[in-house]
């Protein structure tokens, strides 16, 4: 294989991770601008939604499509009670009380999830067919476009949720300034509540989407939880494109650094770039400058 | 309209209310004199229920309110314009207003409503209809203040609390800051409590006043008469300054 046919072999397959990890950043990021805490347990909604799927589709003999639904409801659902039960009731906790309790809420759900499905892996048939389409030469499998182009409605339908629709503005609103919000009849909790859902419905979607790729077990949320969390660092909590792009740089570097350093130095390298935005620029990439006068 | 019985307001151990009892009369413009940190801020939140008093009642036509969550209270009618103005400054001007009409985009048919308060507002602020595509962040200090008042007048408050609308704004834009709160009084049918620096200002236009001084109400009375009570020009209005100095 020549080297052109397999960097562009690496891109694809560090696009379509780069997806992933961008999704989960979503995640990471609307629960964040809602409520100012890093939800931990983000990595967690995404085993689930991977784990649940596989059970329904097993165990309960449905079809995948109606798998994948009913996993994505109950992720959500799992979601928002992990809000009404361990967040809400902590009305004036500080967010670092807060950050400790969703980590606490992620090694409890890790844990159940080891009690209820057991340490195997298990993988998720793709959602068409298995044969590699051929691409400039490189391979490239189904499964990728159905990555892509969910990653791509995703970030459509919120972008359009977030700039036109009522209850999306109010999020937003929330998020700038909660007390404001209050003050003009929003219910801020209950927008607490929506944005958790969102984000562990987000959190399964991409879950369930890239499970028949790289196999799913109870444990895949801590790396890929972390690894979302590096998209958002990279691209700026708060800007919903940089963490887009802060992901599909993320993937991208990691595929190009396994495929030509070594396959062993691919977590490294997503950490030591985690590492240099955080001492060199906190705030990430592509935050937007706001422009305001006081 | 509305009463207020003996509530006492507290941040943490420090008591900022201390018994304070007072009523609006649907269509009154009220005022509320006092010196910083006397508690004016805090009434009108405990109104809110931004800080919920501790003790007593508050009664919306004769609803009991003081233990309703923020949104539900805006719900009832009552909308707050808060002090510093708190518009949401990365979201467009016209996005802004149409968030002041929040719970009436929930309601069936509310679209057009929503719309009329819309050019309503922008009648009233011809210069926020010229910068309704713009970020609310990039207005100037007084085009926010119309913008915080057109915001909380798109819900259709039967009272509005005003908390420091002319704070840190040109004289000439007070002027229709405050011409345009008389007119929501007269013409909108509103009723206006009013928090204001600008003592003599807001004398002017109010029907009644209340000086409030560490946490507790020491005066009501008419306008006229708060206009005309020596205690109140010495202390709020600068009169006889000279007089006192030299005595």
């Amino acid at each position: 294989m020549d080297s052109s046919r397999q960097l562009f072999q690496y891109i694809l397959s560090g696009l379509s991770n780069g997806a992933i990890y961008a999704l989960i950043g979503f995640g990471f990021a609307i629960i964040y601008n809602s409520t100012g805490i890093i939800n931990f347990a983000q990595g967690e909604f995404v085993m689930l939604g991977g784990m649940l799927t596989i059970f329904f589709l097993t165990i309960l003999n449905l079809p995948l499509t109606a798998a994948i639904i009913l996993s994505i409801i109950i992720s959500t659902m799992v979601g928002v009670s992990f809000e009404r039960l361990a967040i809400r009731p902590l009305k004036n906790a500080k967010p670092l009380s807060l950050i400790i309790i969703t980590i606490g809420a992620s090694i409890f759900i890790r844990g159940a999830a080891m009690l209820i499905w057991g340490k195997d892996t298990h993988a998720l048939p793709a959602f068409s067919s298995n044969d590699p389409l051929y691409i400039f030469g490189a391979t490239i499998l189904p499964q990728h476009l159905w990555i892509i182009g969910v990653t791509v409605l995703i970030i459509i339908g919120s972008r359009l949720f977030f700039n036109y629709s009522i209850a999306g503005k109010a999020m937003r609103a929330c998020s700038y300034n909660a007390r404001a919000a209050g003050l003009v009849g929003i219910n801020v909790k209950s927008m607490v509540m929506l944005s958790f859902a969102i984000s562990s419905a987000i959190g399964s979607i991409a879950g369930i989407i890239i499970a028949p790729l790289t196999m799913t077990s109870y444990d895949v949320g801590v790396m890929l939880g972390l690894k979302g969390f590096c998209a958002v660092i990279i691209g700026g909590m708060s800007s919903g494109m940089g963490t887009l792009l802060g992901g599909l740089l993320l993937g991208l570097l990691e595929s190009l650094g396994a495929g030509f350093i070594s396959a062993s130095y691919k977590d490294a390298i997503a950490f030591i770039i985690l590492l240099l935005i955080l001492f060199i620029r906190p705030e990430g990439l592509f935050s937007k400058k706001e422009t305001e006068r006081f | 309209m509305l009463k207020i019985k003996n509530i006492n307001t507290f941040y943490g151990q420090a008591q900022a209310l201390k018994n304070v009892s007072l009523h609006l009369t649907e269509g009154e413009i009220v005022t509320l004199i006092g010196a910083n940190g006397a508690g004016k801020t805090t009434l009108l939140n405990s109104l809110s229920g931004v800080v919920p008093p501790r003790s007593g009642e508050i009664f919306f036509n004769n609803i009991r309110i003081n233990n309703l969550a923020v949104h539900q209270i805006v719900r009832m009618g009552i909308s707050q314009v808060p002090e510093g103005r708190q518009v949401f400054k990365p979201i467009s001007v016209e996005d802004n207003l149409e968030l002041g009409a929040y719970l009436k985009h929930k309601m069936l048919g509310g679209g057009d409503e929503v719309k009329r308060n819309k050019e309503m507002v922008y009648d009233l602020f011809p210069i926020l209809r010229e910068r309704r595509k713009q970020l609310a962040g990039t207005l100037s200090g007084g085009e926010q203040q119309m913008l915080a008042i057109g915001r909380s007048f798109m819900a259709r408050p039967k009272l509005m609390l005003l908390d420091e609308p002319s704070m840190g704004l040109a004289p000439m834009v007070t002027q229709e800051i405050f011409r345009v709160i008389e007119n929501l009084s007269k013409e909108k049918k509103t009723t206006v409590l009013l928090v204001e620096q600008n003592a003599r200002a807001a004398l002017k236009m109010a029907n009644r006043g209340y000086v409030l001084e560490n946490g507790r109400l020491i005066l009501e009375g008419t306008a006229g008469e708060l206009l005309e009570n020596k205690d109140v020009q010495r202390a709020y209005l600068g009169k006889d300054k000279k007089e006192i100095w030299e005595r």
